[in-house]
């Protein structure tokens, strides 16, 4: 065989080293630069194409089923419209950390530049959105780029990886060259293994506290699921509270007696509390994001921090902290947990006990009841009941961004990571649908609920086309209060009830729609009739839209409003009153 | 714990891959998140490893100087990054071209504070000169104002390249 004979097509070197990388789904739509490797596609049956119906769901798709099994996503768009359509599932993926690896058509080299048909600078757009893009310039650096896009993108803090194919790069010839294990990047070595001073400092301190309180975030869950399983030891070896964010539900089983629930903007009142007035701080794996501190001056004032983080520009970000430990948190966890034991520190019970004495006074708030309803079904509720119905089946939830995501994160319980997807940092309305469809890929017989608000599931809604193609029994469980309800609620605290533009005029009839994609829909207004509609939701083995008529009036409670401190809650409509936004708090998001 | 609020100045240098858009990358991130670039060079170093030094000024409080160096670490061409500032003594350099156009005293005048400040004559007419002047910052702006009654016309600045002092490499 010549040289010549053995060489392969930039396209299938590109399937092939996916192959190698051990990549199982593609999301992708196909377009002129593509069509290349669509042709490879074609010709083999180790990958798997999920034709989406919009370049932003095929990047969602790729993140739920990235964050449901840890595994990196793939996604395949063409060049232009098909690029600039994937920037914002691309900075949705670089906000919460998801592995993602998008592969862009680009023009043949030589006419880039040159305004050609369906050319964008993607590499440029893409710079600011992603860990790090490529633009493949020669066939001979294909395969290696490929497989240094897949270690880039999970390795330390997981992110989104862009690489730019241009045509000519697909369609030219060269020898594959299979990837190398373990990859030792020319520049790129996260550090995974923390000091071991630092954590016998971090144990020292820990040890000693009289208020102490673990804050875990997304970090816990990126690290793998025994990362979990190690949090969950330590922090019952300690005793001590615990508090999850938004991107952290399920590291710790949420019906475990330490658990103090959500924190931050919409978080519980004992989680919050328990932030304000702790002495240390024991943070593995969030980024003190402004939704967690509230007013900065006023996080946490008395406490010593810890913060375990894998990346080191998270850091002293936002918050100054006392104990950085730069490091993966199942390692690092892994480290607390060997020099804990050792040790066997005598932690002050006494003080251990006024504390949970203080936590238990604010539990007895309730900070999550809600008024219930005969008549109207409450947001609350709805989830409440879905939750009853879907706790002893293998499930997994996705959201959209709202009320309804917030209501999602404090009504369902997560005894597990994985199994929570929802877009944190970026809020993107229309992620959940979406992501769901990469889920119930990832996990053909699971259970699989996007929550979703009437407003958000308008923005990715054409998905119910793929999602009837390929037979995936989603639930879109809708929320339906005919409003933006956090735009509304925002409007009725902050702008004097002026509801410019938060009104969803014109929707479509869910029902309908659902049968119009051959889905079945569902609908419900009547808080008795509710219970039969989500067992029948979830007795379906078809793509479903339950619309759910919900209280239009409804808000989003506890809440501490912008700018405000950890102790400066709203618990429900009463305390609005009492409390007004701060000047400065309006112009803050 | 209260951390110092205070401005200060730092020179860093980044060893990068020399690769299309790492330049963009460094900006971006700069732009990006609203730090502050003083001064900026870039060219080749090192041809054989493909590595590009770029040395950057930029000012910010302690956290922020922190955070930039952080940041730019994280950029997955980037593969050493050094505050010269606070990492021990260090040499920075400047220069610049200076076009000075007149005839008479003022030419002559503008010959003689070359002189001192040792810039170099690099391209001479009957009516104009360039010169070169080499320096820290502060000598190549004082003699850039010092030209300015005298017929200056043109001035190109390298901005600052820096480096440790002793035989450490970066």
């Amino acid at each position: 065989m010549t040289a010549e004979e053995s060489a392969t097509t930039g396209a299938d070197l590109l399937v092939k080293a996916l192959i190698d990388e051990e990549v199982e789904v593609v999301f992708g739509y196909p377009g002129g630069a593509v069509l290349p490797i669509y042709d490879s596609l074609f010709k083999q049956n180790r990958l798997r194409h999920i034709l989406v119906r919009h370049e932003q769901a095929a990047v969602h798709a790729a993140e739920g089923y990235a964050r449901s099994t840890g595994k990196v996503g793939v996604v395949l768009v063409t060049s232009g419209p098909g690029a600039t359509n994937a920037v914002t599932g691309l900075t949705d993926a670089l906000m919460d950390s998801v592995p993602v690896v998008c592969l862009t058509g680009q023009v043949p080299t030589h006419l880039i530049g040159n305004d050609a048909f369906q050319e964008a600078d993607t590499t440029g757009i893409t710079r600011p959105c992603t860990k790090h893009n490529y633009l493949v310039k020669s066939v001979g650096d294909l395969a290696r780029i490929v497989h240094e896009a897949f270690y880039v993108a999970r390795s330390g803090r997981p992110g989104p990886v862009v690489i730019d194919l241009p045509k000519d790069v697909l369609m030219n010839k060269h020898d594959y060259v299979a990837p190398k294990k373990p990859v030792q990047h020319k520049s790129y070595r996260p550090q995974v293994k923390p000091e071991a001073k630092k954590v016998e400092q971090a144990i020292a301190l820990i040890a000693g506290a009289k208020r102490p309180v673990f804050y875990c975030g997304g970090g816990v869950v990126n690290s793998g699921p025994k990362a979990s399983r190690l949090l969950t030891q330590l922090v019952r070896l300690t005793g001590y509270p615990i508090t999850n964010t938004l991107m952290g539900l399920g590291t710790f089983p949420a019906s475990d007696k330490q658990f103090l629930g959500m924190l931050g903007m919409h978080g519980t009142y004992e989680a919050n509390l328990a932030m304000y007035h702790c002495d240390v701080l024991i943070n593995i794996g969030a980024r003190f994001d402004d939704r967690i501190t509230g007013k900065l001056a006023e996080f946490s004032p008395k406490s010593k921090k810890i913060h375990v983080d894998i990346d080191p520009s998270s850091i002293n970000k936002n918050v100054h902290v006392d104990l950085p430990i730069v490091g993966d948190a199942g390692h690092v966890l892994e480290d607390m947990i060997r020099v804990w034991k050792a040790k066997q520190p005598r932690v002050d019970h006494k003080a251990l006990k006024a504390w949970w004495a203080e936590i238990d006074k604010w539990r007895a708030r309730n900070c999550l009841a809600y008024k219930t309803d005969n008549e109207t079904i409450k947001p609350q509720y709805a989830l409440e009941r879905l939750y009853h119905h879907i706790k002893d089946r293998d499930h997994y939830i996705t959201t959209e961004v709202g009320q309804h995501q917030m209501w999602a994160a404090q009504f369902l319980k997560f005894e597990q990571p994985n199994r929570w997807m929802t877009s944190g940092g970026l809020g993107t309305m229309g992620y959940g649908f979406p992501a769901a469809m990469g889920v119930q890929i990832a996990h053909p017989d699971a259970l699989v609920i996007d929550v979703a608000g009437e407003a958000s599931i308008m923005m990715n809604i054409q998905e119910l086309s793929t999602v009837a193609q390929y037979r995936l029994p989603v639930k879109i469980f809708i929320l339906n209060n005919q409003y933006m309800g956090m735009v509304r609620q925002w409007q009725e605290l902050l702008h004097g009830g002026r509801y410019s533009e938060s009104y969803m005029e014109s929707l479509p009839d869910f029902v309908k729609l659902a049968e119009a994609f051959g889905a079945v829909g569902l609908r419900c207004h009547e808080p008795a009739k509710l219970d039969d509609t989500i067992k029948e939701m979830i007795a379906i083995r078809k793509p479903v839209i339950a619309d759910i008529l919900v209280d239009k009036a409804e808000n989003c409670f506890p809440m501490i409003p912008s700018g405000a401190a950890h102790y400066d809650m709203l618990l429900g409509p009463d305390d609005r009153a009492a409390k007004p936004v701060s000047e400065e708090g309006m112009v803050l998001v | 714990m209260s951390v110092p609020q205070t401005i200060s100045s730092h020179t860093i240098s980044v060893l990068v891959d020399n690769e299309p858009g790492i330049l963009a990358r460094v900006v971006g991130l700069f732009s990006g998140r609203g730090y502050n670039i003083e001064s900026l060079t870039v060219a080749e170093t090192d041809a054989k490893e493909n590595l590009s030094r770029i040395t950057i000024v930029t000012a910010g409080t302690p956290m922020v100087i922190e955070q930039i160096k952080a940041q730019l670490d994280r950029l997955v061409p980037v593969h050493k990054v050094r505050d010269l500032t606070v990492e021990g003594p260090h040499i920075e350099r400047e220069l610049a071209l200076v076009k000075v156009k007149g005839t008479g005293d003022k030419r002559v005048e503008a010959l003689r504070l070359a002189d001192v400040f040792r810039a170099k004559v690099i391209d001479a007419k009957r009516d104009s000169f360039v010169f070169e002047v080499t320096g820290a910052s502060d000598k190549v702006q004082t003699f850039i104002g010092l030209m300015e009654g005298l017929g200056l016309v043109d001035v190109g600045r390298t901005g600052i390249v820096a480096m440790s002092r002793g035989g450490e490499p970066l």
